[in-house]
């Protein structure tokens, strides 16, 4: 079915001729009214430009950080404007309000919101365009409208005319928006849902696309900041002599989160950073440890958490089950380690400050930023550059608020750059967390009770956001981020129950890369294995059983089981083990093929995903972010691990917090499950199965259950 | 003065003889292609050649450097090989954020420079120092691949 859209009834619709002759269109989106009304003027949200030259240039709000938005949004208004696609190119956007994502109602990038949230604004604007197009076209032919059509590119006339939409740019930019569009049928589709070259992968294998750290100013200087090494810790004191007797160190200037050594390059701001002399004070947070804290997590499972979710009577029908089982799992603080370090560069004035950055919340920067510097909110001008990985780190504004403060303390533009070692300790991390299961069985083997209780930290206090910021519909004072993966859980269960207990120690939390659901899933599908096994059974065939209520879990299951070989002998007698999650509106399910080395090192050599994202735009670029989003799963599962002792962080780099490498990479099969629903995320939702499913193999290699991340091959060497 | 040849160029700094290449090439001369990413050569983002060899310029102090031939990814597009798997990085659609791939394409220039036809196991020793965050790993194997193919049609 076609959509009606009524762009007049949303009052949304802007239209203006620009400066060089062309069109340029844009609209707000209801959503994004809180920060648009208290813009002072209205202005538009996305834009079309068309020149005369034929060039389309779709204005992308969102940040590009690998995820691939910047070719999926223009791919989205070209089909909708009937553009022809080797003529679009894409520009980021400024920051402003009239930008704001509708699922965030602010500008910005993350939650797998992108394309979910601009499926249908996106096509809007481009076919308000294309009928503006058509008019222009019709009133120079002096025929109707409705002997006109666009194709790639041109208005054709029944008659055999035929004018290019950069030729009718400026009579188009005179139109009257028209006050309804009728959106394309999916089945007419012709680039949405057909694959598309990327648009930013030629500045990418030249050296020219500009991140963040590329950004250079005329007269711009180098920060880097030395930190509290422990978490809270603060100043007590400090000598700046021998770091201001270093060459090219300019100044030495205390901002809130420490004190930075700015310079005439990066080199030289490390080396007046190590004359530093600093005494701290490390507050209580010096005492803090994992243990500890893994310590006061266990304790705390063991007793009544915050109910978030609850079915039946949990009590009652675990007292009674066949057959019992209780598991605790464990999975620990993690850093994203993104590929281009945290940085930021700011010049700050008297009643301005700009800032150049990788940022996937540049209309959070504008808050933040004003009241850090005391401007208003549309005196602070952000320009998004590229962003060398994000996955949720670059939604922070601490590294912008560096800038800010050392800029305007130095009366220059300042570049901070975070080296490596503070991009790792920087206390931006995925909360550790610990889940107590306890499970029964009735005597067929099939779950009638599941209460599960969750201890962490809240992302929701740290991002200073209500408990329902994901969406999930839980019961009061349950961060619905500490047990998203857990509340959805699909498998047909009479009496569930999920709790949550908050414990805040002294760490910082943060999104990573799909939130909740990076250990809730990998906890799970480790219970529903479990499960599996007490109950006798395949653990395809008993998740299958289960999700009779939940088709399209089981639509992925039974695709991915399937194109793995699932029941079928495995090259070299490798360990198969199956996953499958739901998180940003889509359903993947894995299929990772392992083997455990006499050192108990796990090997992953395949990987066979499913998903179910519905509608897809980009199939290429879907298939790439699950492939993507597995990797970093590996790496996590693997590797992950951010630990503390005496309230210090006891990694620092790629030593000590190993990722993939190429060595180790698993061959990786996606299959996309055909779908007419809307579409769902899909920067994210490749993540969550991948822990479970190579944990999952494992047992089946060694009997032996891996309910802690990341995997100790000393442990698996026992087995 | 240290004398450089940067990209064929005769280039004379004024750094600090333990300066790293890789901040003589992005804060004094400007030349941002290569990356920064560990600062101690675990994650070769910066890599660039040197004689045509395959180095970490975060960690190879600029006078080392001094007198010989370094060469960045700015000019790769000149290079034969260069060329070749740039295009092999286009056809394969290979960057996701893009930021190590700078580093990923002097790495897999220098493998194809010396060999015309690397198997798996050459791939994996000439990459593996090149840490990619957004898993490009099978692609950059298969372009690598495709590179070499394109080569000996060419030659």
């Amino acid at each position: 079915m076609s959509a009606i859209v009524n762009a007049s009834r949303r009052d949304f619709l802007k239209t203006s001729a620009l400066a060089g002759g062309g069109l340029l269109i844009g609209f707000a989106l209801p959503g994004a009214s809180r920060f648009a009304e208290a813009a002072s003027e209205f202005k538009p949200n996305a834009f079309i430009r068309i020149t005369s030259d034929n060039r389309v240039t779709v204005i992308c709000g969102l940040s590009e950080m690998g995820q691939g938005v910047h070719t999926a949004i223009p791919m989205l208004v070209a089909e909708e404007l009937e553009a022809d696609w080797s003529r679009i190119r894409v520009e980021q956007a400024p920051a402003d309000p009239a930008y704001a994502n509708p699922f965030m109602h602010m500008q910005a990038t993350g939650g797998s919101s992108s394309v979910r949230a601009f499926w249908e604004p996106m096509r809007t604007a481009g076919a308000t365009a294309r009928e503006m197009l058509i008019a222009a076209a019709a009133e120079t032919w002096k025929v109707d409208k409705s002997e006109c059509r666009a194709e790639k590119g041109m208005v054709l006339h029944q008659g055999g005319r035929k004018l290019s939409y950069g030729k009718l740019a400026q009579s188009a930019a005179k139109q009257p928006a028209p006050k309804e569009v009728k959106l394309k049928d999916p089945k007419e589709f012709r680039i949405v849902g057909k694959g598309a070259r990327r648009l930013d992968t030629s500045g990418k294998v030249n050296g020219s696309a500009r991140f963040g750290m590329d950004v250079r100013l005329p007269g711009m200087l180098t920060a880097v900041v030395a930190r509290a090494p422990v978490a809270g810790g603060k100043v007590a004191s400090f000598n700046a002599d021998k770091a201001k007797a270093m060459p090219g160190v300019k100044r030495v200037v205390q901002i809130g989160s420490g004190v930075a050594v700015v310079a005439d390059g990066y080199w030289h701001a490390m080396k007046g950073r190590d004359a530093l002399e600093i005494k701290w004070d490390h507050g209580a947070g010096a005492s803090v440890s994992s243990e500890g804290i893994r310590k006061t997590f266990g304790e705390l499972a063991d007793k009544e958490g915050t109910i978030g979710l609850k079915q039946g009577d949990v009590g009652a029908a675990l007292a009674g089950g066949a057959k019992k089982l209780e598991a605790v799992y464990e999975a620990p603080y993690l850093a994203h380690a993104c590929m281009e370090p945290m940085n930021c560069t700011a010049s700050v004035k008297s009643d301005s400050v700009e800032i150049w950055g990788s940022t996937q919340s540049p209309g959070l920067l504008q808050i933040v930023l004003s009241q850090v510097a005391g401007v208003k909110p549309e005196q602070v001008k952000v320009t998004t550059t590229m962003l060398g990985g994000g996955f949720g780190r670059r939604f922070g504004f601490d590294f912008a608020i560096d800038a800010v403060l050392t800029s305007k303390a130095v009366g220059a533009p300042v570049h901070v750059v975070f080296p490596r070692e503070d991009d790792i300790k920087g206390y931006f991390y995925r909360p550790a967390s610990l889940v107590k299961f306890q499970a029964a069985l009735d005597a067929a083997g099939n779950p009638v009770a599941a209460r599960m209780h969750a201890v962490s930290s809240s992302i929701c206090d740290a991002g200073h956001m209500p408990y329902d910021a994901n969406g999930l519909k839980l019961m009061k004072g349950v961060d619905g981020f500490a047990v998203e993966g857990l509340t959805e859980w699909p498998y047909a269960t009479p009496n569930l129950q999920v709790e949550w207990t908050k414990n805040e120690p002294p760490v910082g939390v943060w999104f990573w890369r799909s939130v909740g659901h990076s250990q809730n899933i990998f906890f799970a599908e480790g219970l529903v294995d479990e499960l599996a096994a007490a109950a006798g059974k395949d653990p395809f065939e008993y998740r299958r059983a289960l999700l009779g209520n939940a088709p399209r879990y089981k639509g992925v299951l039974e695709l991915a089981a399937e194109k793995a070989g699932w029941g079928k002998p495995s090259v070299g007698g490798r360990s198969r083990g199956i996953a499958v999650g739901q998180s940003f509106g889509s359903y993947v399910a894995e299929v990772a093929e392992v083997s455990v080395g006499s050192d108990g090192k796990v090997k992953v050599h395949r990987v066979v995903c499913a998903v179910d994202c519905g509608g897809t735009v980009n199939p290429d670029i879907v298939k790439r972010q699950m492939e993507s989003a597995i990797v970093f799963g590996l790496s996590a599962a693997l590797y992950g691990r951010i630990t503390l002792k005496d309230g210090k962080v006891e990694q620092s780099n790629f030593s000590d917090y190993p990722v993939l490498r190429m060595n180790e990479m698993p061959q990786v099969e996606v299959h996309i499950l055909p779908s007419s629903e809307a579409p769902g995320g899909v920067g994210e939702p490749g993540l969550p199965p991948l822990a479970p499913a190579v944990a999952n193999a494992v047992f089946a290699a060694t009997g032996k259950r891996v309910r802690k991340l990341p995997f100790d091959a000393a442990d698996l060497k026992k087995a | 003065m240290i004398s450089l040849s940067v990209n064929g160029k005769k280039i004379s700094v004024n750094d600090d003889p333990d300066t790293p290449l890789l901040w003589v090439l992005r804060d004094t001369l400007g030349m941002t292609g290569t990356k920064f990413g560990c600062g101690v050569a675990l994650c070769g983002a910066c890599t660039v050649h040197v004689d045509g060899k395959p180095v970490r310029s975060c960690s190879t102090p600029v006078s080392a450097a001094a007198g010989k031939r370094i060469t960045t990814i700015e000019a790769m597009a000149a290079n034969p090989v260069g060329k070749a798997v740039q295009a092999a990085w286009v056809k394969h659609d290979v960057p996701q954020c893009g930021y190590c791939q700078s580093g990923q394409i002097m790495s897999a220039s220098a493998l194809l420079a010396q060999n015309k036809k690397p198997s798996d196991a050459d791939i994996d020793a000439a990459m593996s120092g090149n840490v990619c965050r957004c898993g490009t790993y099978n692609q950059i194997r298969a372009a690598i691949k495709d590179a070499a193919q394109s080569m000996a049609k060419g030659a």
